[in-house]
C-alpha cells in the first residue's frame, strides 16, 4: 500500500473509532467495543505473521495470555506500576517467543501449525495448573490500570485507550510493511529461496516477525487483564487461538485493515446473532463460510477487488 | 586472475551423480556459459554455488574465500546473485517492490529505524525506490513499475528477475536460462541487456539453450554431459570439438 492510501486508512479508522460511540446507547456496547479493539491489535500483530510472513500460529491466544498474566501478577503480587508491567510482561512474552520461535520457525505449513499449537495447548494447561501462582481455573483478579496516580476506569475510559492503542498498533504495521524489514518478510512469503539468494536471513526474518506478532498480543492482554478486572486461563484457550486466526482469514490477508476489520466482525456477530439464540453458531459459521466462498482474499481485499473490478467495467 | 573457482564439485542424489568431480575457473569482466543437454546437472552447479545445494564433495571459492556450504544469503553479502529457470518471483508484491527486494543488502536493515519510520529509512526507500526503476528500464521494463507482479507476463517476469539481481550489485551473476520460452525478438533484447550488465564489469556465467545467443556472446564455454566437464574453450573452440558435436549439438552444423 502507497504511503497515502496508508496515512488515509488510518485517519479513517480514526474517524470510525471516534464516531461509533455516537452509535453506543449504553456501557454494555462499549464494553463489548473494548473487547474488540483489543482482538484487533492482537490481530494486526498476527496479520504480520500470516498475511505478511506467509506463516502460521495456533497458539497466539497464549501469548495474549501470558500478557495478561504477566501484567496481572507483576502489579498485584510485586506492585510494579501497570505501565512498566505491561512492558515488562511483553519484553517476557518476546523473549519466551525468541526461544521459542528460533527451532519451531524452521517447519512449514502443517508442521509449523501443529507445533504452534502446542505451544498455546502448553502456556493454557501451565495456566490452569499452576494454581499457586495463577489461581488455577478460579482465575485472578486484577488491579485497575493507573497512570500517574489516574486510574483508567470504566467502559468509556477504556474505549479511548483502546481505541489509541488500535490506531498505533495500525501505524506501526504500516510503517513496518512498507520498509526493508517488511519487503523482506513479504520477500519470505512470496519466495523462500529468493528471498534467501537476494541476501535475507529468511529464519531471522521469521523469528523477528513471530516475536512481534506475540509482543502486539502480549501488549492487548495486558490491557485486557486490567480493564476486565479479572482472567481465568481461558483466555488462552485453543479455541481462542484458532478464532484469532479465523478473524486474520476473514478480513482478509496481508491487509492490516482487515485484520481489524474481521476481529471487530467476530467479535460483535455472535452479539447480533444472540436473536437467533441457538442457531447462533451455526448462522456464524455459514457467513465465514460464505464469505471464503465468495470472497476467498477475506472481506477487504475482496470488496477492494470487487470495487476496482466494477470501477473499471463503468 | 580468477573470480570462481570451482574445484572438485560434486553432488549426488541418491546415489545418482547431478555434479561429478567438475573443476573450472571463471575470470572476471567476462560472459561464461554453461551448456549441455538436459539433465547435464548445468541447474545444479548453479545451485551448488549460490548455496541452495551442499556439495557432496569438492569446493567452491569464490573471490579469494571458500564458500562451500555457505548459506544463500551469506553469499549474496559476498557479491554473488542469480536468476532461476523457473520463476521465483515475488508474486505478493508490486514489479519494482520485487526489484527493492534485491537491493536488500544495501539498505539500512535494523528492526527498529523501519518499525518507527525513521526518516533515514524513508530517505533510503526513496533513493533504492529511484534506483530500482532505473534498473527496470535497462532490463525494458519500466512500464510495469507500479503493476503487481501477479499481473506481469511471462517473458516481462524474466527481465524482472535480471532487474532484482542486478539490484543487489553482484560482482558474479548467474542467469539460468534467461531466454527460455521468450520470442526472438525479446531473446535478441536479453541479449543486449546481458551484453551491458557484462560491459559494466559484472561477471555473467550462463546457462542456456539459445545456442545462437549463447555463441554470439559468450568469452568462455563449459559444456557439460552428464555432470562431468565435456570440454571447455571459446566458442570457436568449443564448436570445433568433435566430442561435444557428437554428444550434443549434432552434426547438423549451426
Amino acid at each position: 500500500m502507497s504511503r497515502r492510501a496508508h496515512n488515509l486508512g488510518l485517519a479513517g479508522l480514526a474517524l470510525v473509532i471516534a464516531a461509533a460511540p455516537l452509535f453506543f446507547p449504553n456501557s454494555y456496547f462499549y464494553d463489548v467495543a473494548v473487547n474488540a479493539l483489543l482482538l484487533a491489535v492482537v490481530c494486526v500483530g498476527l496479520n504480520l505473521l500470516i498475511g505478511y510472513g506467509g506463516q502460521i500460529s495456533l497458539g497466539h491466544a497464549g501469548f495474549y495470555a501470558l500478557g495478561a498474566y504477566g501484567s496481572a501478577l507483576l502489579t498485584g503480587r510485586l506492585g510494579v506500576p501497570p505501565l512498566a508491567a505491561l512492558v515488562a510482561a511483553a519484553a517476557a512474552v518476546g523473549t519466551i517467543a525468541y526461544l521459542i520461535g528460533r527451532p519451531i520457525l524452521r517447519l512449514k505449513g502443517h508442521t509449523l501449525a501443529m507445533a504452534t499449537l502446542g505451544v498455546g495447548i502448553i502456556i493454557h494447561i501451565v495456566l490452569k495448573t499452576e494454581s499457586g501462582l495463577t489461581g488455577g481455573p478460579d482465575g485472578l483478579a486484577v488491579d485497575p490500570f493507573t497512570v500517574m496516580g489516574v486510574a483508567v476506569t470504566g467502559d468509556r475510559a477504556w474505549y479511548w485507550v483502546a481505541g489509541a492503542v488500535l490506531l498505533a498498533a495500525v501505524r506501526l504495521a504500516g510503517n513496518l510493511t512498507d520498509s526493508p524489514v517488511g519487503r523482506a518478510l513479504r520477500a519470505v512469503h512470496g519466495s523462500e529461496i529468493a528471498a534467501e539468494v537476494m541476501g535475507i536471513d529468511t529464519a531471522r526474518a521469521k523469528v523477528q516477525v513471530f516475536v512481534v506478532s506475540a509482543v502486539f498480543a502480549s501488549v492487548a492482554g495486558s490491557l485486557f487483564a486490567h480493564k476486565s478486572g479479572f482472567i481465568t486461563p481461558d483466555i488462552g484457550s485453543f479455541f481462542r487461538s484458532v478464532e484469532l486466526v479465523t478473524m486474520v482469514v476473514l478480513g482478509g490477508m496481508a491487509s492490516t485493515h482487515g485484520a481489524v476489520v474481521g476481529a471487530v466482525l467476530l467479535t460483535i456477530l455472535p452479539q447480533v446473532l444472540a436473536t437467533f439464540e441457538e442457531y447462533e453458531a451455526m448462522v456464524l459459521g455459514a457467513i465465514m463460510m460464505a464469505t471464503m466462498i465468495f470472497l476467498p482474499k477475506g472481506l477487504v481485499p475482496g470488496i477492494r477487488l470487487a470495487a476496482r473490478r466494477w470501477g473499471a467495467v463503468r | 586472475m580468477t573470480l570462481l573457482a570451482v574445484d572438485g564439485l560434486s553432488k549426488e542424489f541418491g546415489g545418482v551423480r547431478a555434479v561429478d568431480a567438475l573443476s573450472f575457473t571463471i575470470s572476471p569482466g567476462t560472459i561464461h556459459s554453461i551448456i549441455g543437454p538436459n539433465g547435464a546437472g548445468k541447474t545444479a552447479l548453479f545451485n551448488l554455488i549460490t548455496g541452495l545445494y551442499v556439495p557432496s564433495a569438492g569446493r567452491v571459492v569464490f573471490d579469494d574465500r571458500d564458500i562451500t556450504g555457505k548459506r544463500p544469503y551469506q553469499l549474496a553479502r559476498l557479491g554473488l546473485s542469480r536468476t532461476f529457470q523457473n520463476l521465483q518471483i515475488f508474486l505478493n508484491m508490486t514489479a519494482v517492490e520485487n526489484v527493492m527486494v534485491g537491493h536488500h543488502l544495501h539498505l539500512d536493515r535494523r528492526f527498529l529505524p523501519s518499525l518507527l519510520r525513521l526518516p533515514a529509512v524513508v530517505r533510503g526507500d526513496h533513493r533504492c525506490r529511484r534506483h530500482c526503476l532505473e534498473l527496470m528500464d535497462f532490463v525494458g521494463v519500466g512500464r510495469y513499475a507500479e503493476a503487481e507482479a501477479s499481473s506481469m507476463p511471462y517473458g516481462a517476469l524474466k527481465r524482472l528477475e535480471i532487474a532484482r539481481a542486478l539490484a543487489a550489485k553482484p560482482k558474479l551473476l548467474l542467469l539460468d536460462e534467461p531466454a527460455a520460452g521468450l520470442n526472438a525478438t525479446e531473446s535478441r533484447e536479453i541479449d543486449e541487456v546481458i551484453q551491458k550488465v557484462a560491459a559494466s564489469g559484472v561477471t555473467v556465467v550462463l546457462v542456456e539453450h539459445d545456442m545462437k545467443m549463447v555463441m554470439g556472446i559468450s568469452d568462455h564455454i563449459l559444456v557439460l554431459d552428464s555432470g562431468r566437464k565435456l570440454a571447455e574453450g571459446s566458442p570457436a573452440e568449443v564448436r570445433a570439438n568433435p566430442e561435444v558435436v557428437a554428444a550434443y549439438l549434432g552434426a547438423d552444423g549451426w
